[in-house]
């Protein structure tokens, strides 16, 4: 305990300064959702496994994927569900 | 007879993590009787399962606590499984003890940080957090979430544990027995936190039974109940020591806890060493039919799913009895005789997890 | 069907739940089906991590008698029911009067289905009719 006392008083403080100082993301880490759109066929699988409502998958005349970040609770359903596999969790949060 | 004075504690008070209030009727410092009022974040999570089908309500039922939430999942798992008749690979069932232990840790140290917090002990609160800052990242490495993880499914588990990511599992467990062997024993030893916690909030054996009482709060009152003991996923193989104590009292609340903590690691350790190779998961087909209780024991005490399907891929109801439900009752009967200053602590040693209770 | 189940009635429950008690089980919950034309009460008690269920059948009008002189950790779920569905339970030990989870301006009674109307009963939801 007396170890601890030390480092707590004359260490450096356990936290990060945040916006300046950033942790590398883990690797697998489910960050934030990404769609390689070239690959899409929207297929709209991804938009109706969605648990959130997150994505809207507009159909063949006009071919869209809308994904509302807000919506999103980063599950990683829609990655796994994808037959393309044009989707993937990157580990960065944020930008 | 003094005059009795009603004092509104909470919803929102310092030492409350999330919103309840306790009525508290006062005769001079001195609690007579206590009613709760909750309901200041009740969500009807229970009526969406109708929306969304049961592979969807996987993730819903993991964000019915913000705490346990991987345990919440899996017993809606284990439901399932059980009136689809899916037997799991063993490799998913390890994978689900492993993470529901770690889980547990995460939950006991961020509980016995509220704790200090309740009482005033500022240190302990840090360190305890800054252990569990571990434990989430290690959760994140292997998992890819620090509280959500998102890794049960129907049949199994999502995400497979690699042989560096077992070792980097015991690397942490190592490095966190070595930081509880120096702090626990002094927290458990302070004079000052066995001023604020020895014969505080008192809950007899008989009082225990009688209420219904679960997980910590149960056996810190002496009733050796815990669902572990049945054995569902692995914990038959791995095996597992029940922690109790006889007091009834915040302290042995602590002591219970903090006990659980060192039977978790332990029990990972294990784990990982009689890890079974194999797949994760099994494919599931159809829909579920019949109805099932599906319990199991999260950090707080036993949590139960009731689960009825009808052939359609929406269940027609789900309801969940989260452990801090079943504990508000022995709350009710800790509080009169105490004084105004140890409420926190006591309300704070059933580890109250309001959202949870109220869905 | 769930495993050790027991279907009671109204007047027979309150005997049946002191004989549980008798018993040595502990109180575990109360859960409310909506069957869409009548409700479904399950009182589930527990002993030595075995399940024993009491099955009511209830009308959709009909008051549910409380079982909280008896079991006196039921009265935070039973008041929960009289929220969410709905039911009128009598003689709660403590009654908040529909205000337990439920506050002035909230929806009234959200997990009850909409009853259906008597004249077409064929008209009930899937699965109501069992
Ligand atoms: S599932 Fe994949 S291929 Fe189909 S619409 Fe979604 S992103 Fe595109
Ligand atoms: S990660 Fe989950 S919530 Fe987000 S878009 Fe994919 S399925 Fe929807």
């Amino acid at each position: 305990m007396i170890k601890r006392v030390f480092s707590n008083l004359f260490g450096s403080p356990a936290t990060r300064l945040y916006p300046f100082t950033r942790r590398e993301p883990f690797a697998g880490s489910r960050g934030q959702l990404k769609n390689d759109i070239a690959k899409c066929i929207f297929c709209g699988q991804c938009q109706r496994r969605c648990p959130a409502d997150a994505i809207v998958v507009g159909k063949k005349p006009d071919k869209s994927w809308a994904f509302d970040r807000y919506r999103c609770i980063v599950c990683g359903y829609c990655v796994e569900v994808c037959p393309v596999k044009c989707l993937s969790m990157d580990p960065k949060h944020g930008d | 007879m003094s005059k009795r004075t009603i004092i509104p504690f909470g919803p929102q008070h310092p030492v409350l993590p999330e919103p309840i209030q306790l009525r508290l009727v006062m005769e001079e410092e001195r609690v007579v009787e206590a009613l709760p009022a909750v309901g200041y974040i009740h969500r009807g999570l229970e009526k969406l399962v109708e929306k969304k089908d049961y592979n969807q309500c996987v993730f819903l039922a993991e964000r019915v606590c913000g705490i346990c939430s991987f345990l919440h999942s899996v017993t809606y798992c284990q439901g399932l499984e059980e009136i689809m008749s899916v037997t799991i690979p063993d490799r998913a069932r390890f994978l689900r003890l492993i993470w529901g232990e770690v889980h547990r840790v995460h939950s006991h140290l961020l509980w016995l940080g509220l704790l200090a917090d309740s009482f005033g002990f500022e240190n302990v609160f840090m360190h305890a957090w800054r252990c569990r800052e571990m434990v989430l990242d290690l959760l994140e490495r292997t998992a890819g979430h620090r509280v959500m993880l998102g890794v049960s499914c129907v049949g199994g588990v999502r995400r497979d544990i690699s042989d560096e990511g077992l070792a980097d599992i015991l690397r942490t467990v190592d490095a966190l027995q070595k930081e509880f062997d120096e702090f626990v024993p002094v927290v458990l030893n302070d004079y000052s936190i066995k001023q604020r916690t020895v014969g505080v909030g008192k809950l007899t054996k008989e009082q225990a039974a009688e209420l219904g009482a679960v997980g910590p709060v149960a056996r810190a009152s002496g009733i050796a109940r815990d669902f572990r003991e049945t054995g569902y996923a692995a914990y038959g193989e791995v095996g597992f020591k029940i922690v109790t104590e006889t007091a009834g009292d915040c302290y042995a609340r602590m002591k219970v806890r903090c006990g659980e903590m060192y039977e978790c690691l332990n029990m990972v350790r294990r784990a990982v060493a009689a890890m079974p190779a194999g797949a994760i998961n099994v494919p599931v087909k159809g829909n579920p039919t019949g109805e099932v209780v599906a319990r199991l024991e999260q950090p707080r005490g036993e949590v139960i799913y009731y689960l009825k399907g009808n052939g359609a891929k929406n269940l027609e109801r789900m309801r969940i009895r989260t452990p801090t439900f079943a504990n508000l009752a022995p709350l009710l009967a800790m509080l009169p005789g105490c004084e105004l200053a140890d409420v926190p602590v006591i309300v704070l040693s059933i580890d109250p997890c309001i959202s949870c209770t109220e869905r | 069907m769930l495993n050790n189940e027991l279907p009671v009635t109204r007047d027979t429950l309150l005997n049946e739940v002191a004989a549980r008690r008798h018993q040595g089980y502990r109180f575990v919950t109360v859960t409310c089906v909506d069957l869409g034309d009548r409700f479904d009460i399950l009182y589930h008690f527990d002993k030595d991590y075995v399940l024993y269920n009491l099955r009511l059948s209830l009308g959709r009008t009909e008051n549910l008698p409380s079982i909280s002189s008896i079991f006196f950790a039921a009265v935070l779920v039973e008041n929960e029911l009289k929220d969410l569905f709905g039911i009128p339970v009598t003689d709660l030990a403590i009654d908040y009067g529909g205000r337990f989870l439920l506050s002035e301006g909230s929806p009234v009674a959200p997990q009850r289905k909409p009853d259906a109307p008597p004249a077409q009963p064929a008209q009930t939801k899937d699965g109501a009719v069992k």
